[in-house]
């Protein structure tokens, strides 16, 4: 059923549908009203999952996390300086194998203090060994929500998932979401199988174990190997959440009028969409450029990013973040993606939207434009819409 | 597509109505989109909100510089906002106000359509005490949409929040409200 609703009721709408055992969320800006939904779906009855209001960020995923190792479907939602409180934990959940869910309106870090839009919180937990998802719209977040359940819980993966979608941009704002029949959506969750649950106490376990040098280096190992299960598991989920939605999810990312595309821009989250607009502009003045929106980010489909950016004469990399004193990370994503192809296109980093700075059609037609009088791949950050 | 920016003050409601003319929006089968402009907000202080509304799929996420239409829900904000800001020479500017058109053009110098909707005496004779819901009416009249779908979901929408008396008189005020704007359309 289409409706008109927020980013944040959509995921709420999903979170409702997979009806997890336990919800441990602490609010924060912009993605509090996840949490007052669901606060509200369980005071009104229509889930029966165990909401734990927390403390802090900390204790909300530190509480994913035994909740998760007791055996239990497990979700959260947090953003900005909540994520990086929750990111020693996120390693710790990464680590354990435990399948949480986590929503992730993305939100500047201080300081200065700000509230809006860009992927430094998404970019801090890079290396955490959560997957990452990026969502362009409200029908996005909460088609991912439910595949990212799927993911997570599937059993050649068991890593938590996070589903990012731009703070107030996708969270604040109403859009058209088509929303799956409870019944629908339920049968595509399917059943949890908790794995070693704690709370099975005819077969005790430890879970968190030391491990010396001995072991950790084989365990981490083992780690990257569940990450790099994800790609496979990924589009099998989409193929079939395709069929039940009507919407086309196939392949790591989207590629938009890409395929014959001389000039292409690579952007993650909502400005994508906007990116589409410029592409069509542009298409229809005969310029020949094109959009990849990688959906899933970690771990990074990095073959088929540069089988897809081969053939292009130059690439535009749009970060949403600084990575102080080095390029952005997503432009290292795409460099490292294409050093061993024999035909590497001109790589330009750009960045953009800090701190909710807004990033008009107008701007990424410059960028296009921009691209042909850009002769060679520099290490030189540039930034869109800044005041120099 | 159609661009509509609202401005009003924080808790007058602007970006309530802003959500519920989506809501709207999509009963008559369009695509949409709602967003306000999220600031150091506090009760009173100036506020945007905005609408877009198209037949195709609405993929742009920016923001919107361009409107078609400008609705004003507090006639003070025409001094401190420059609500015409980026209107198009060709659309509308809707204001709650006693005053005139003409005396809104003076004031503001805007040299396209000019409807005045007087909102605040709706709200009062009404009962609502809220100026919000008139405009969105004046907003449905200028955009063509059908009064009985507009209707039929701010039922809807506001049902669930209002009781029955206090629904009646929000209906009354956005009939008002249309009834003062219908006749002119945005093309």
């Amino acid at each position: 059923m289409r409706k008109a609703i927020t980013g944040h009721k959509a995921v709420a709408e999903a979170m409702r549908q997979i009806e997890p055992d336990v919800v441990a969320v602490y609010p924060i800006t912009p993605q509090s009203e996840i949490a007052e939904y669901y606060a509200e779906y369980v005071h009104d009855g229509l889930v029966r999952t165990e909401l734990i209001p927390v403390e802090s960020e900390h204790s909300a995923l530190s509480a994913c996390v035994g909740a998760a190792a007791a055996g239990g479907r497990v979700m959260t939602a947090t953003a900005s300086q909540g994520l990086a409180l929750m990111v020693e934990v996120l390693y710790i959940a990464a680590g354990l194998r435990l399948p949480i869910v986590m929503a992730l309106a993305n939100r500047s870090l201080s300081a200065p203090i700000n509230i809006h839009c860009d992927h430094s919180d998404a970019y801090l937990a890079r290396d955490s060994g959560a997957v990452q998802i990026f969502a362009e719209s409200a029908q996005e977040a909460y088609d991912y929500t439910l595949m990212a359940q799927r993911l997570a819980e599937d059993m050649r993966v068991r890593l938590p998932v996070i589903v990012n979608l731009d703070g107030f941009t996708l969270t604040h704002s109403v859009q058209v979401v088509d929303v799956l029949s409870d019944e629908v959506a339920r049968n595509f969750v399917g059943e949890f199988k908790p794995i070693y649950p704690l709370l099975d106490v005819e077969r005790p376990v430890t879970w968190g174990p030391f491990a010396m040098p001995d072991y950790y280096f084989e365990l981490k190992r083992a780690q990257q190997a569940a990450i790099e299960a994800v790609p496979a598991v990924f589009l099998e989920i989409q193929r079939e959440f395709s069929r039940i939605c009507g919407r086309d999810y196939h392949g790591f990312f989207e590629a938009y009028r890409l395929d014959d595309a001389d000039y292409v821009m690579v952007v993650l989250g909502s400005t994508a969409g906007t990116a589409k607009v410029a592409v069509d502009e542009l298409r229809a003045q005969g310029m020949k450029v094109g959009l990849l929106k990688p959906w899933l980010w970690r771990p990074f489909p990095i073959r088929e990013v540069a089988e897809a950016l081969s053939r292009a004469k130059a690439v535009a990399v749009l970060d949403r973040a600084i990575s102080f004193g080095t390029m952005g990370a997503l432009y290292e994503d795409i460099a490292t993606a294409l050093y061993p192809s024999p035909r590497r296109p001109v790589l330009v980093n750009y960045v953009y939207g800090l701190g909710g700075r807004d990033t008009a059609v107008l701007d990424l037609v410059k960028v296009f434009q921009e691209l042909p009088t850009i002769k060679a791949t520099e290490p030189v950050l540039r930034y869109i819409g800044l005041r120099e | 597509m159609k661009e509509i920016r609202w401005h009003g003050r924080g808790g007058q409601g602007a970006k309530t109505v802003s959500q519920i003319l989506a809501q709207i929006n999509l009963r008559e089968g369009k695509h949409v989109q709602a967003f306000p402009e999220y600031g150091p907000e506090r009760s009173g202080a100036p506020v945007r909100a905005y609408n877009r509304i198209s037949d195709a799929e609405i993929r742009v996420h920016s923001g919107v510089y361009e409107p078609d239409i400008v609705v004003v829900i507090d006639e003070t904000l025409l001094d401190s906002e420059n609500p015409t800001e980026g209107l198009k020479p060709n659309g509308v500017l809707l204001v709650n106000s006693a005053c005139s058109p003409e005396e809104i053009r003076a004031r503001t110098g805007f040299s396209g359509r000019i409807i005045t909707v007087d909102g605040d005496r709706i709200a009062k004779e009404t009962g609502t005490g809220f100026a919000n819901v008139p405009m969105l009416g004046a907003v449905v009249a200028v955009l063509g949409t059908d009064y009985a779908v507009a209707e039929a979901e701010l039922r809807e929408a506001l049902g669930g929040r209002l009781g029955a008396e206090v629904l009646n008189k929000n209906l009354q005020a956005f009939r008002a409200g249309y009834e003062a704007a219908k006749g002119v359309t945005v093309g």
